[in-house]
């Protein structure tokens, strides 16, 4: 029999972070929005700016989150978060603004407004969750739906043809003299939650030392939208989305 | 000793950017059109980040520079935006969210002639976006309508006021005569920027400006997904709107004591049916004009008491006849009124007036 171990503060080597509030999240089991808030509630308290830090939430899956990292937030119309960010942040300059957006949030309806924010140079932090899906609206095709995938409006597969093709926002970005810092990263396996953890404290650094605008991308799963179980849909995100939207540092301007 | 009044001789458009400074606004978002764009020019021109602090930013569009707008007012900061018409109808689902949102903050309409891409020229055809809506939900925003330059300058400290009383957002209803043409103007003096502390000492039960230990966190949506939670929010709303139909009713009645026909009109129309009232009384008519000052709340009251003793009313309006509803509504059947506008960027005479009121009302 295994020995049994008194969980105390001494020997205690992880526990939530103080950020993260007791409301039970609405995701789907599976999901990757919970880790990657997570990592966002680790990374402020661990910066220990909770008193200057303000998110914007999109429309979408994630636009409670802020029933759950205990933070001011403000809650943009679909697409605006960018635009919302940077208001805060020419007014705040001194503050931690960042937005968290789904692919159809940030890379469909609110292209312009991600790309003008980017190109501007605004000091905010993007995180933008993609899963090729849209989730809240019950699983349609996303700008960044792969090819052949089926979807609620691709049931026969995405065609491009029909449907055109999926698209790279974060190597666009690359290209934006005001862009510092582009990632992409995936939280499906421990070791990538810990890469992808130090990406969002980079992205976060980067925008409180003044360097411009960083886009930290997570390539996530959404096992209800994809019809699978949390396992297999982390084994398709490895064999089908990774290929496509390969992972890394993308852009860093030192 | 009183401080020398500052007088200036400019456009309506540049007063509305020197009032932003002197009344100490904390931003502009704003994106160039015509006939307004002198706002936002002024303001670069004029730096204020330099002497105030205050931030003035070109956005990619109205609907980028609305939501700027949403951020920076949910900061609890004085922010505003300026367009025209097309503009404004962009901005249509930002000025939802941020009545939604309950948030304050000013938007100036320098209304230009539609639909569509219309023409430059001045129009008062946002009449009904401005006052019955625009974007989607029940809301309403608190309606400004300057007929002077004056009135320009003054309605952006008012409009901030008035905004902030009832976390609600307020408009300016120009249009391209009043942002275009120069008149003399008493300038206010320069006032400061509110605190950080003033700010979190007044709204910090609201405002998103990071959560410090001793408050909660503060949410600015205007999303609420049970059914009796949106309902109790819509009736706090419209509970709001009813206190604002209650208190904030202005407007110049002009030689409507004795008379027997009154025009209604506001902005540059009122200007000109003020020179028409002039010209009836000079032949012995008794007429007199009504202007709203604030077209939400409309003047329902006063209207509704001079139907009881007046002839007629004829709402003057450079559109195809979008006020007049509201003097419908408020005159009920008592007394009979009529329109008469021009579109297109066209615009009546003091004498054109008098005529349709002769051919409208008097004759029939």
């Amino acid at each position: 029999m295994a020995e049994v171990v008194e969980i105390k503060e001494e020997n205690r080597v992880y526990g939530k972070s103080p950020l993260i509030t007791d409301n039970v999240m609405h995701y789907c089991p599976g999901c990757s929005h919970g880790t990657v808030h997570k990592l966002i509630a680790e990374v402020i308290d661990e910066m220990g700016i909770t008193d200057r830090t303000v998110g914007i939430s999109p429309v979408g899956c994630a636009v409670f989150a802020y029933n759950y990292i205990d933070i001011d937030w403000i809650e943009a119309a679909h697409g605006r978060a960018c635009a919302v960010a940077s208001a805060v942040k020419r007014l705040h300059p001194a503050h931690m603004v960042f937005t968290y957006q789904g692919d159809g949030d940030l890379s469909a309806i609110g292209t312009a407004e991600t790309i003008h924010a980017a190109a501007r140079g605004e000091n905010i932090v993007a995180i933008y969750i993609n899963n090729a899906i849209y989730g809240m609206t019950g699983g349609q095709m996303a700008p960044t739906t792969l090819l052949g995938m089926k979807t609620a409006t691709t049931p026969y597969g995405r065609d491009p043809r029909l449907n055109g093709y999926p698209y790279k926002i974060a190597d666009m970005m690359v290209h934006l003299d005001g862009t510092a810092y582009i990632t992409r990263q995936s939280v499906h396996t421990p070791a990538n939650v810990r890469k992808c953890k130090r990406a969002i404290r980079k992205a976060f650094d980067t925008a409180m030392a003044g360097k411009g605008f960083s886009l930290v991308e997570v390539v996530a799963t959404c096992n209800s939208g994809w019809k699978m179980s949390p396992v297999a849909a982390n084994r398709w995100l490895e064999e089908n989305m990774l290929p496509y939207y390969p992972l890394g540092d993308i852009k860093c301007n030192e | 000793m009183a401080q020398q009044q500052e007088v200036k001789l400019m456009k309506g458009n540049e007063v509305i950017a020197h009032a932003a400074i002197r009344f100490g606004c904390d931003a502009y978002f704003g994106y160039p059109i015509t006939p307004q764009s002198e706002v936002m020019e002024t303001l670069m021109e004029l730096k204020p980040w330099e002497t105030t602090g205050m931030v003035v930013l070109q956005a990619e569009s109205e609907i980028s520079s609305i939501n700027m707008v949403y951020g920076a007012a949910a900061t609890g900061k004085r922010v505003m935006t300026s367009s025209s018409s097309p503009g404004i109808s962009l901005m249509a689902e930002g000025i939802s969210y941020i009545a939604g949102a309950e948030l304050p903050c000013l938007i100036v309409n320098c209304q230009r002639g539609g639909p569509g891409l219309g023409t430059i020229q001045p129009s008062q055809g946002d009449y009904f976006q401005a006052c019955k809506g625009g974007g989607h939900g029940d809301y309403h925003l608190i309606v400004l309508a300057p007929y002077s330059v004056q009135e320009m300058h003054d309605f952006v400290e008012l409009g901030f006021e008035l905004a902030f009383k009832y976390r609600n957002p307020a408009m300016i209803l120009a249009d391209g005569a009043i942002g275009q043409m120069m008149e003399k103007v008493v300038l206010a003096p320069q006032q400061s920027r509110m605190s950080e502390e003033e700010i979190a000492s007044r709204y910090g039960s609201w405002a998103t400006y990071g959560k410090p230990a001793d408050r909660a966190r503060n949410v600015v949506t205007s999303l609420e997904m049970q059914p009796e939670m949106m309902e109790r929010n819509n009736l706090r709303m419209g509970a709001k709107y009813r206190l604002i139909e209650e208190n904030e009713v202005r407007y110049e009645a002009i030689g409507c004591d004795d008379a027997d026909y009154v025009l209604v009109a506001f902005g540059s129309s009122a200007r000109i049916c003020s020179a028409t009232v002039e010209m009836a009384r000079a032949e012995g008519l008794r007429v007199g004009l009504l202007r709203p000052i604030t077209l939400y709340p409309f003047p329902m009251q006063p209207i509704a008491e001079l139907a009881k003793r007046v002839k007629g009313f004829l709402s003057v309006e450079l559109n195809a006849g979008q006020m007049v509803e509201d003097v419908r509504l408020a005159v009920n059947g008592v007394a009979p009124v009529a329109h008469y506008g021009r579109q297109g960027g066209m615009i009546y005479t003091p004498d054109e007036v008098l005529t349709a009121l002769k051919q409208k009302l008097i004759k029939a």
